[in-house]
């Protein structure tokens, strides 16, 4: 029991958001990745039957946060790896994917960036997600896909590694950095303050959200009818409107 | 009833005793020796605390020396607005990080109120470890200026005086006999504020960012390794306190030496 302590202290944390649910109504908490927020929230609002408790992050540190033994309801990844992960090591039920995503060139308004070569500039100042966020690890998969010079001049110009998608959005929008990746969507939800610029075809990297229902939720019903709004119900609408794509196949 | 106090008065030491204690000993408890020194083999670990005692070192310099003649005035002059000056002062107290970080962003970033001015200057900031001083400048001076502020007012005015009378000047009475007087006090006002400094995040995170070796402190690096590498964070984190507490019971040893007059 080594790690006994800790899971406690990671359960009582995640569980400490979740006093006062009425009797009508059961809450579930949905732990999903940051990049989600304004879809969700939005779907939220549309539920009948539930209340939803929120908590955005990078997909890694939510993941991180279960196998430490927090046990939100429902985990929803911006990678469908993370979810899988989780499942193999019995801790989430069922994985599916429920929606698709593009990672674009993110600038600000203002800006004249339009392609990914000018990144390379010295003195562009670029920000990207950590490796193990999603957003971190789809950036750098187009990077591996750059020419050995033109990936070793952007990598010079990253200026932080951000610990979530809202971090990168932050740093742009308020002109601390002169480009980032980021998703389709963050650049819909950050209004008029960013610009996308796509990336070629043969360089974006398939997007795909996973999401699951925890392990020993209590509201295994309400979590279920959450997903199923999400492809087929109420939440397909705030998720079109938000930008993203509908699951692969 | 006076029997009953002293009984409550320790219940409520022990409880909090274990309350505090209990999540650090559980630190100690999940690391083996093993993973620490794997830990301290690894190069962004020993970045971010060479980082860290680095930034806190000179942000603490620049709090002592420029926040002691601040509390020093503060303490010894009356005015009109004292105590907006004094609230203003301990402001960053209660700011949670992450809006100091925006603060400092709509300050001194790019787009902020000096950003042009910073920037015909020359001089960056954000995404630069002089970003991560001026972040922690900002979040722990006020631990500073509050002791010192409350050292220097309980000095003995007849001191003060005497060192008047002998025909010291304001200057020479503060760093020769206030400073000195007050040392064990502004000794232990400046740990607290090392210690805020060394644990800062959200400001830090927001205003300056994350970089191995240029604005990644400690701190960001566990959180960081929280989702990768857990072992390595916990074992970065209990470095963390064994620095932490041996420097601060380094300074209690050294006020202990130097009782004040």
């Amino acid at each position: 029991m080594r790690r006994g302590t800790l899971v406690a202290l990671a359960a009582a944390l995640a569980l400490a958001g979740c006093g006062g649910s009425s009797d009508a109504k059961p809450t579930i908490t949905v732990s999903a990745a940051s990049s989600l927020k304004r879809a969700f929230e939005a779907c939220a609002a549309t539920l009948p039957g539930e209340d939803v408790r929120f908590s955005f992050a990078g997909s890694d540190e939510l993941a991180a946060q279960i196998r430490q033994g927090a046990r939100p309801d429902l985990y929803a990844a911006a990678n469908t790896k993370l979810p899988q992960q989780l499942a193999s090591a019995g801790l989430l039920d069922r994985p599916v994917a429920f929606a698709g995503n593009r990672l674009v060139l993110a600038v600000p308004a203002g800006s004249r960036i339009a392609a990914l070569d000018e990144l390379a500039r010295p003195g562009t100042k670029v920000v990207i997600g950590e490796p193990g966020v999603p957003v971190g690890s789809y950036t750098r998969d187009v990077l591996a896909r750059l020419p050995a010079a033109q990936r070793k001049a952007i990598l010079a110009n990253v200026r932080s590694q951000e610990p979530d998608v809202l971090g990168v959005v932050g740093k742009l929008a308020h002109g601390a950095a002169d480009a980032g990746f980021l998703y389709a969507t963050d650049v819909v939800a950050a209004g008029s303050r960013l610009r996308a610029a796509e990336l070629p075809a043969r360089l974006a990297p398939h997007v795909d959200y996973g999401i699951g229902i925890v392990k020993g939720s209590n509201h295994e019903a309400q979590a279920q009818a959450f997903v199923d709004s999400l492809t087929r119900g109420r939440c397909r609408q705030a998720m079109h409107r938000a930008g993203f794509e509908p699951p692969p196949g | 009833m006076r029997r009953l106090f002293g009984v409550a008065v320790v219940a409520a030491l022990a409880v909090a005793l274990a309350f505090l204690a209990l999540p650090v000993a559980a630190l100690f408890v999940d690391v083996g020796p093993g993973e620490l020194l794997d830990s301290l083999d690894d190069q962004a670990s020993l970045d971010a605390l060479a980082l860290s005692l680095e930034v806190t070192a000179i942000a603490l310099a620049i709090i002592v020396v420029v926040g002691t003649p601040v509390a020093w005035g503060l303490a010894t002059r009356r005015f009109r607005g004292r105590a907006v000056v004094v609230t203003v002062l301990e402001l960053p107290l209660v700011l949670p990080p992450a809006v100091a970080g925006i603060a400092l962003l709509a300050a001194f970033g790019p787009d902020g109120l000096l950003g042009d001015a910073l920037d015909s200057a020359g001089v960056q900031l954000v995404f630069q470890t002089a970003g991560v001083v001026i972040a922690l400048v900002f979040v722990a001076s006020p631990f500073y200026l509050r002791q010192a502020q409350a050292a220097f007012e309980a000095l003995d005015p007849a001191l003060l005086e005497a060192s008047r009378t002998l025909g010291a000047g304001e200057g020479r009475t503060f760093a020769r006999v206030a400073c000195p007087v007050a040392f064990p006090s502004l000794l232990a006002g400046a740990a607290l504020a090392w210690g805020r400094a060394l644990g800062e995040f959200g400001a830090t995170l927001i205003f300056a960012g994350s970089l191995q070796g240029v604005t990644q402190t400690a701190p960001l690096a566990i959180f960081a390794g929280f989702a990768t590498d857990f072992a390595g964070a916990l074992a970065l984190s209990v470095v963390l306190v064994a620095v932490s507490a041996a420097i601060l019971l380094g300074i209690r040893l050294v006020a202990r030496a130097r009782p004040a007059l």
